[in-house]
């Protein structure tokens, strides 16, 4: 018993992480009806950005709460700035062409951010200072939970609650609310559209980038093709839970969480990956729209 | 297409084919060419460059000794990066084999990347040396594979002996790179070999290279209450699983074999693996006097680093290989100008290659820095194993084990 619980503590922080992954998915889904397939990318630079400040301040040799949190925001920041690039230079320029040109413009950045790593930060992997110094905490019955998972749960759980406020009760997310419902209509009513656009990359590459500087503080090994696979699970994660519903997008990422460190666990570690998109397969064959999602008839 | 682009793409033909024809003036220079591969990035990148210093060494000690020069002609390396991939290994010797026209190539350190390169070797007949591949299947590809190192199933048998006799304990736990031959050979072999010496494997996990969450396989591992657990991986992930281990609360000591190996290894790993041991090819603070002399000219070359014992088994390789290209070259003049890289492709060359390959594998008592190498009528080298700990953030000699 206490082994399953210990699966489950490790499973939802997990989770966790490719629920704040799947989050800048859905949102961007929501708004443009595009998958963004650089946004495993952007959490691989989130990591990335937090390696390099967290080197140049120092908060490998003397762990700091308050310099781990440096390390977060500027990750955070320098992603914000990235996503919103990337959104202006690559996506706005084919926005009112068909959506399979935004999907391979969508696939040729996260190739560029790739490789582009690959050129800048070398393809030997580098390994996260420690930030937070680790301590273990028994939750009792040999079941342990250490500092970092506490602080993943923590801070992913504020930065969804945060994001829920925004996007229900503020003017901006009223606005992101309309834009999802309608471009078109939205403008008519005087709101920017292309600012909420670009409102919206900046939200999601933070979230990806804290999910990225999270990941990076538990599993220390970072390299340029880290956000392929994350990235992949946490679109699965998405689907799961309805593409382009907030709430689904956590639940997504909570049960794929769960399911791959089971199958490890329990099953064989070589299904891994594979249980991500079996679980995909399954939820398109019984409930297309996802979990949480709202089935829309398509108008011909 | 409109005329200006047509013109631009005629115009990008003609500078490409410019520069094949540049790209094939060069050669049909007299030198003799020693192909190289290795994980120069990737993972597992410290093998690579490990091996790749090491053979540095060696042309060193041929420049310092004869001008770098066998029998009048100089020896050129070439290096080629295989990024840690199997696939790779087999493009970049095939690369090695059919462009650049070498007479013999040494390489790999991971089994897997050997037994990929291995065929291509053997089919063209050019000797492959691997200076640290410990797979057993690796040298049984062929007649032109050898190797300067021990084998998996005595390292296993050593480290399965370490554990039951020398730490005594009888329950242990075993994690597996499922993706890696290496691996996967010498989990067989230690349990063979623990379980006849009445030790008990109480659960077998499993990972994938390159995997980076190992925290449900060690949970598992948590609730089997075993006493030490055997890791059989390379440095990467030996040392994020021995912190997650750590943080997990399992205090046993964790063991492993030569894939430990870098200089990476405790700086991955930290304080998690106090108390650990692996077996390896050689200690660092073996007073042996060529050993002493070798760490000497490596810290006069890389800014006063300690060698691991992979950089030493390339610089044996390196070395046979010289001493036996020489030995040609006195011993039969006229065979050893097939090696010429003017000659390749020619029937001269595959001679000359049958003679060096006859010369390796007659190595007997050759006095390397990682031993006295003697190769065995299976082209693989005997050779005592010994035991490292892992003491106060370095690498402590413990035991000898001898075959």
């Amino acid at each position: 018993m206490s082994e399953f619980l210990q699966q489950l503590v490790n499973g939802v922080t997990l989770g966790c992480v490719y629920a704040l992954i799947a989050l800048g998915y859905t949102m961007v889904y929501g708004i443009l009806r595009l998958i963004n397939f650089a946004h495993g990318d952007v959490y691989m630079l989130g990591a990335f950005f937090g390696y390099y400040v967290a080197r140049a301040i120092g908060a490998g040799q003397d762990p700091h709460p308050g310099k781990a949190l440096i390390v977060l925001l500027v990750a955070m920041a320098g992603c914000a700035l990235v996503g919103v690039l990337i959104e202006r230079l690559a996506y706005k320029p084919v926005r009112r062409s068909s959506r399979l040109a935004a999907l391979i413009t969508a696939i040729g950045v996260s190739l560029l951010l790739e490789n582009g790593g690959l050129l800048l930060f070398g393809a030997d992997p580098k390994f996260f200072p420690q930030v937070v110094a680790a301590r273990n905490l028994s939750l009792g019955g040999g079941v342990t939970i250490s500092n970092q998972q506490l602080i993943i749960l923590a801070v992913s759980v504020a930065l969804m609650f945060v994001l829920r406020m925004v996007v229900m009760h503020t003017r901006i997310g009223r606005a992101m609310r309309a834009v999802s419902f309608s471009h078109t209509a939205a403008s008519l009513m005087g709101i920017s559209v292309d600012g909420i656009i670009t409102f919206t990359f900046l939200v999601g590459s933070m979230l990806a980038a804290a999910a990225g500087v999270l990941v990076a503080l538990q599993n220390p090994k970072i390299d340029p093709y880290m956000g392929i696979l994350p990235g992949l699970k946490a679109f699965v994660a998405a689907v799961l839970g309805g593409i382009g519903n907030i709430p689904g997008a956590v639940l997504g990422g909570l049960v794929m969480g769960v399911a791959e460190v089971m199958v490890v666990g329990y099953l064989s570690p070589t299904y891994r990956d594979a249980i991500a998109f079996i679980l995909l397969i399954v939820i398109l064959l019984v409930r297309p729209a996802g979990i949480l999602g709202k089935h829309t008839a398509e108008k011909v | 297409m409109t005329s200006r682009t047509r013109l631009r793409s005629g115009f990008g033909l003609v500078l490409g084919l410019a520069l094949v024809a540049a790209g094939c003036g060069g050669a049909a220079k007299d030198e003799l060419v020693v192909g190289e591969y290795g994980s120069l990035t990737g993972n597992d990148a410290d093998f690579g460059q490990s091996t790749k210093r090491g053979m540095e060494l060696a042309l060193d000690q041929l420049v310092a000794q004869k001008q770098g020069k066998i029998g009048g002609l100089k020896v050129r390396v070439v290096v080629e990066d295989d990024q840690g991939k199997p696939e790779e290994a087999a493009t970049v010797v095939q690369k090695l084999v059919n462009q650049d026209r070498v007479l013999a190539v040494i390489g790999e350190v991971a089994s897997g990347r050997s037994l990929a390169a291995a065929p291509i070797c053997q089919e063209a007949g050019v000797p492959m040396i691997s200076p640290s591949s410990t797979n057993p299947k690796v040298t049984e590809v062929g007649d032109y594979i050898f190797r300067m190192c021990f084998i998996d199933p005595f390292q296993g048998t050593v480290m399965a002996k370490f554990t039951a006799q020398n730490l005594a304990l009888k329950k242990v736990a075993i994690l597996t790179d499922n993706k890696n031959a290496y691996s996967v050979g010498l989990t067989q072999f230690y349990k063979e070999s623990f379980e006849a010496l009445g030790g008990q494997i109480v659960t077998e996990q499993s990972y994938g290279s390159g995997d980076t969450d190992f925290r449900s396989q060690l949970t598992a591992i948590k609730a089997k209450g075993p006493q030490a657990i055997y890791l059989p991986g390379y440095y990467t992930e030996a040392g994020l699983i021995a912190r997650q281990a750590r943080e997990l609360g399992i205090q046993v000591p964790i063991l492993g074999g030569d894939g430990w190996e870098s200089d990476q290894l405790i700086g991955i790993g930290g304080t998690a693996l106090e108390g650990c041991y692996y077996s390896n090819h050689f200690a660092a603070d073996n007073p042996d006097p060529r050993l002493q002399e070798f760490l000497k000219t490596y810290a006069a070359k890389y800014a006063g680093q300690e060698p691991n014992a992979i950089v030493g088994l390339a610089y044996d390789a390196g070395v046979v290989l010289f001493q036996c290209m020489d030995k040609l070259a006195t011993q039969s003049p006229e065979v050893f100008k097939g090696l010429s890289s003017s000659r390749a492709g020619s029937p001269e060359r595959k001679a000359a290659c049958k003679q060096l390959r006859d010369l390796i594998a007659a190595t007997t008592n050759f006095p390397g820095v990682t031993g006295n190498i003697t190769l065995d009528a299976n082209r693989n080298a005997s050779k005592p194993a010994v035991v490292l700990e892992i003491k106060g953030g370095k690498k402590v000699y413990n035991t000898t084990i001898n075959p």
